[in-house]
């Protein structure tokens, strides 16, 4: 068997976002065909990653590989259209690649939208527009699928379809997907790797692994084995006295061993609710 | 050629090619909200006219410079958390007073302000037309060719920035066709009046349109129509010519307007 293809990798990359680092010393990759979920409070720096792994900020320090010729499919969180633009579903889909009314009719069709073609985009359903998001996402034959709290906004039925369309997006197209997500039980259940995120790697794996470990617990609760997981954290703990030496050694799990032991560490009150 | 030797068929085609470049460039002015920025711009252009004429270089010239030095500041400047109307307001009319007074300081140039803040339509020589035509063309060459990552950027920087397209550079191609407008603009309709022909043809053009590029080619049209009939207006009843193409081209959107509120009751 052959090593999986690698899309991007970013070593010990710094990412600052407004004067101020918003990430440290990251080291992650994706490679083709795996389902990589980012976890972690508000300002943690999710966003943050996705833009430097779309290339919309370079890193200050360390890199950030691309494959050659990467293609990116691309859900935003949200997308405001302005009132005065005037966009049909059709219109939409032909950005920034003009396409065939056929590969349009057939996205819509493959996200379940279909018939929508001709309606503007701001008379749309929250549903179908994530739906219309993801079937223009799509339509480039992306190589990695990234999608941003793309299910906010849908209540649980809906997130639950949209999920499983993303498995069935894997499968049939065999591209990565990476997502932020705060559908904790969603993302345990449908996730190969998860990243905890909070202005570093926190820690990271399999599901199973990440929601025993210490660090997850202190930002996501404990009790539930992260199934029921209720997000609440508060920012108790800095980063600042991190040494900026330090690069935490990861383990084969992913998890840095000396993360939980210093900035990390959950305060009493949080970690037994 | 005897057709343009009639100064009203020179007008005619001074503000037609003039609207058919701004009009759809004001379609990205309005969906980007960049409204005021338009108005900076064109305030900017007087100084430039100031300065052309204290330098005896061609007033083309030192519009075209001052419009873009102006758009690149208020670009650049848009990202680094200065609150935009503020900033805005404070260069577009900082800029008007600053060519006003340079102006003043011309002594032995007797210079027509007027024509300058309102346009002078009616004096369009032969070459003003080569240079307006030859703008607009730029402009909508433009336009054309960066067309669909244009609207990307516009739509989302992420989005645009996922497919490869650099927003900055989009936003930077927008500013430079917004400068040229406003140096062959200045002619036509004069400094107040540019960004009224940026916006009204595109706003009125916004409830007649389904997609993008049916409000941009609409737009065109609305402009068009506005300048042919504003200039009848004004040899009809004796009024400014600029002023008149302005007027009719609201009067269009007024009607638009409430023809889209009866649309909407019904």
């Amino acid at each position: 068997m052959t090593a999986p293809e690698r899309l991007v990798t970013l070593s010990n990359a710094t990412i600052t976002h407004s004067g101020t680092p918003a990430l440290r010393d990251v080291n992650f990759r994706i490679d083709r065909g795996e389902i990589v979920t980012i976890l972690g409070p508000n300002g943690s720096g999710k966003s943050t990653l996705l833009r430097a792994i779309i290339g919309a900020l370079p890193a200050t320090t360390g890199t950030v590989k691309r494959a050659a010729g990467l293609s990116i499919g691309y859900v935003p969180q949200k997308l405001h259209i302005d009132p005065t633009l005037p966009l049909t579903v059709r219109r939409f889909l032909s950005l920034p690649h003009r396409i065939s009314d056929a590969m349009a009719e057939a996205a819509l069709t493959r996200a379940n939208v279909s018939g929508l073609a001709g309606r503007q985009m701001t008379e749309l359903s929250g549903g179908q527009f994530q739906r219309v998001l993801l079937a223009r996402a799509l339509l480039s034959k992306p190589d990695l699928l990234i999608l941003d709290e793309a299910t906010q906004g849908l209540d649980q039925p809906g997130a639950a379809a949209f999920y499983r369309q993303i498995e069935d997006v894997r499968r049939e197209m065999g591209c990565a997907i990476l997502m932020v997500s705060h559908d904790l039980h969603v993302v345990m259940a449908a996730s190969d790797r998860v990243i905890c995120l909070n202005g570093h790697i926190c820690c990271e794996g399999a599901p199973a692994h990440v929601a025993t470990a210490p660090e997850y617990r202190a930002l996501f609760g404990a009790g539930t084995n992260g199934a029921l997981a209720l997000y609440r954290h508060e920012h108790d703990h800095h980063h600042d006295d991190l040494p900026d030496t330090t690069q935490p050694a990861y383990d084969q799990a992913g998890c840095a061993p000396d993360c939980a032991q210093s900035d990390c560490a959950p305060t009493k009150t949080e970690t037994h609710p | 050629m005897t057709l343009l030797d009639d100064f009203l068929i020179r007008a005619a085609l001074a503000g037609f090619g003039v609207a058919i470049a701004a009009a759809p460039l004001g379609c990205f002015v309005v969906w980007r909200r960049m409204a005021y920025f338009g108005d900076a711009t064109a305030h900017a252009s007087i100084l430039g006219v100031a300065l052309a004429l204290a330098f005896d270089t061609s007033i083309f010239g030192g519009v075209l410079c001052c419009a873009l030095i102006m758009a690149t500041t208020v670009s650049t400047l848009s990202g680094r958390g200065y609150a935009m109307d503020t900033l805005l307001g404070v260069l577009a009319h900082s800029a008007l007073a600053f060519g006003l007074v340079a102006v003043s300081f011309l002594r032995g140039v007797r210079i027509d302000l007027m024509a300058y803040l309102f346009g002078d339509i009616l004096a369009v020589g032969r070459a003003d037309l080569v240079v307006i035509w030859l703008g607009a063309a730029l402009v909508l060459g433009l336009l054309i060719w960066r067309w669909s990552s244009l609207l990307t950027a516009t739509l989302n920087q992420e989005l645009a920035q996922a497919a490869g397209i650099n927003p900055r550079r989009e936003q930077l191609i927008l500013t430079l066709a917004l400068a040229v407008v406003v140096a062959v603009a200045i002619k036509v309709v004069g400094v107040l009046l540019i960004a009224a022909m940026l916006l009204i043809p595109a706003a009125t053009a916004r409830s007649l349109s389904r997609t993008p590029e049916q409000m941009a080619v609409v737009a065109a049209l609305i402009g068009g129509v506005a300048v042919i009939g504003g200039l009848q207006l004004s040899f009809q009843f004796d009024t400014p010519t600029g002023p008149s193409i302005v007027c009719l081209s609201t009067v269009f959107f007024a009607i638009s307007s409430f023809a889209r509120l009866l649309q909407r009751s019904r």
